[in-house]
C-alpha cells in the first residue's frame, strides 16, 4: 500500500488560486467555497482521502501556504532463514 | 463545492515540506496565483538550505516586488526603479562576505534600468540576480515592456504590439551571456511543478556562483500576471507554456565551468 500523506492549508495565506488544485495529480483538493479567509477568499482544503504527500501542491503553491505530510511506514525487518 | 473533511491518517506522519523560514508570516499583496510567490519561495528555500540568512541581503525593485523585503526573514533594501544592480555593487563592495541578491522585474532590470544590469554584469559584480519575465508591467496597470511578445495586447498597445513601430521583445539571460564578467546567465520557467523544480536548482546555482567568487549570475524566469493578463492564474500558467516558452527559450546560455560540476 502508498504511502498516504496529509496536507494544511494556512487560511490566512491562501488566495484560492487553485493552481494546487489543478496540480494535484490525484485529484483531492479542492476550494471550499463554504470557508472564507480572512482576506476574503475561499480556501483550498482536502475533500479526498486519497492524497499521497507527493509534494506537487506545496511546489505550485505561490503562498507557501500548504504544509505537507507523509505516513511513516513502519520498516519490514528481513527474516532470516 | 461543499467538502466532506477526509480523516487524517492513523500512522504516524513525517514532516515533507514546509514554509521556508526565510519568508516572514506576512500574507504578500500579490494576486491570486501569480508567480512572483513562487519565485520569492524558491528564493527562501535555496537560502534555507545554504544556510546563509544571516549574510543575505536582498534588494527590491520598483515593481509589484517593491514590497519583497517584508516578505523576506533577512536584511533588505527598496533601490530606485532599475538601480538595484548599482545598489547590489555598492553593498557588495563595502560588505564582501554578505551574499546580495536583486530581485527585479522586466521593467525594472529591461527597460529603465538595462543600463545599471549591463554594466554591474560587465564588471563581473559578484551579485545574484532573479529577473522576473511576466512580458509586462503589472504594477502599473499592464503597460507594454520591453519583454512583450509581438502581437501580445497590452493597455499601452491595444491592437497588439506592432514590431514595426514598438520593436521586438528582449532575450536578457542571452544578452548577458555575451559579457565577460558573467559566471551564470539562464532561463527557466514557472508554470508547472517539473519546471518550477527546475527553476529552484537554477536559482541554487546562481547563489552558488556569487558565495564561490565566480563572478555576476542571472537567472530569468518566466513569470505570471494572471490579473494584467486577464487570465485565470491556471489559464496564465498555460499562456507561459505556450507563448512564452517559444519566444524566450529555455536553457542555460552561460555557466561557470566550476558550476557545472556542482551537484544540487
Ligand atoms: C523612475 C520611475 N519611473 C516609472 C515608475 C512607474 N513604474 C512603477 S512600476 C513600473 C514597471 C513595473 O514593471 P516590472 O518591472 O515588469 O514589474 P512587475 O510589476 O511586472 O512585477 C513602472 C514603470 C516609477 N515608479 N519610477
Ligand atoms: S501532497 Fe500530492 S496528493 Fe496530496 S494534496 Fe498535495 S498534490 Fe495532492
Ligand atoms: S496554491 Fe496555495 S494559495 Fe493557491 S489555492 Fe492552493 S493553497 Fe491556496
Ligand atoms: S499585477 Fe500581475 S505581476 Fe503584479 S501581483 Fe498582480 S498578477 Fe502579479
Amino acid at each position: 500500500m502508498p504511502a498516504k500523506g496529509w496536507v494544511e492549508i494556512d487560511e490566512a495565506l491562501c488566495k484560492g488560486c487553485e493552481l494546487c488544485v489543478a496540480y494535484c495529480p490525484v485529484s483531492v483538493l479542492a476550494l471550499d467555497t463554504n470557508r472564507l479567509t480572512p482576506q476574503g477568499y475561499h480556501p483550498a482544503a482536502l475533500v479526498e482521502d486519497a492524497c499521497t504527500g507527493c509534494n506537487v501542491c506545496a511546489v505550485v503553491c505561490p503562498e507557501a501556504a500548504i504544509t505537507v505530510y507523509r505516513e511513516v511506514i513502519p520498516r519490514r525487518h528481513a527474516t532470516t532463514v | 463545492m461543499t467538502v466532506s473533511a477526509p480523516s487524517k491518517p492513523r500512522r504516524k506522519l513525517k514532516l515533507v515540506y514546509q514554509k521556508p523560514e526565510a519568508l516572514t508570516d506576512k500574507a504578500t499583496h500579490y494576486c491570486p496565483g501569480c508567480t512572483h510567490g513562487v519565485a520569492h519561495r524558491l528564493v527562501a528555500e535555496v537560502i534555507d538550505e545554504m544556510g546563509i540568512r544571516e549574510r543575505a541581503i536582498g534588494i527590491a525593485p520598483v515593481g509589484c516586488a517593491v514590497l519583497a523585503y517584508d516578505y523576506f526573514e533577512l536584511d533588505g533594501v527598496e533601490a530606485a526603479h532599475g538601480r538595484a544592480p548599482a545598489m547590489a555593487t555598492g553593498i557588495k563592495r563595502v560588505l564582501p562576505d554578505s551574499v546580495v541578491f536583486t530581485y527585479q522585474g522586466d521593467g525594472d532590470l529591461a527597460s529603465i534600468g538595462m543600463a545599471e544590469i549591463m554594466h554591474a554584469a560587465a564588471r563581473g559584480e559578484r551579485i545574484t540576480v532573479i529577473f522576473i519575465n511576466n512580458a509586462i508591467y503589472g504594477m502599473t496597470g499592464g503597460q507594454m515592456a520591453p519583454t512583450t511578445l509581438p502581437q501580445q495586447v497590452t493597455t499601452s498597445s491595444p491592437r497588439g504590439r506592432d514590431v514595426v513601430t514598438q520593436g521586438y521583445p528582449i532575450r536578457m539571460a542571452e544578452i548577458l551571456a555575451t559579457l565577460d564578467g558573467v559566471a551564470y546567465s539562464v532561463r527557466r520557467s514557472m508554470h508547472d511543478p517539473a519546471n518550477i523544480r527546475k527553476a529552484k536548482k537554477a536559482i541554487r546555482l546562481a547563489f552558488e556562483a556569487q558565495v564561490r567568487g565566480l563572478g555576476f549570475a542571472m537567472v530569468e524566469l518566466l513569470s505570471t500576471c494572471p490579473t494584467n493578463w486577464r487570465m485565470s492564474p491556471i489559464e496564465a500558467m498555460h499562456w507561459v507554456r505556450d507563448h512564452m516558452v517559444p519566444a524566450y527559450p529555455l536553457g542555460d546560455y552561460k555557466v561557470d565551468a566550476a558550476l557545472k560540476k556542482l551537484r544540487v
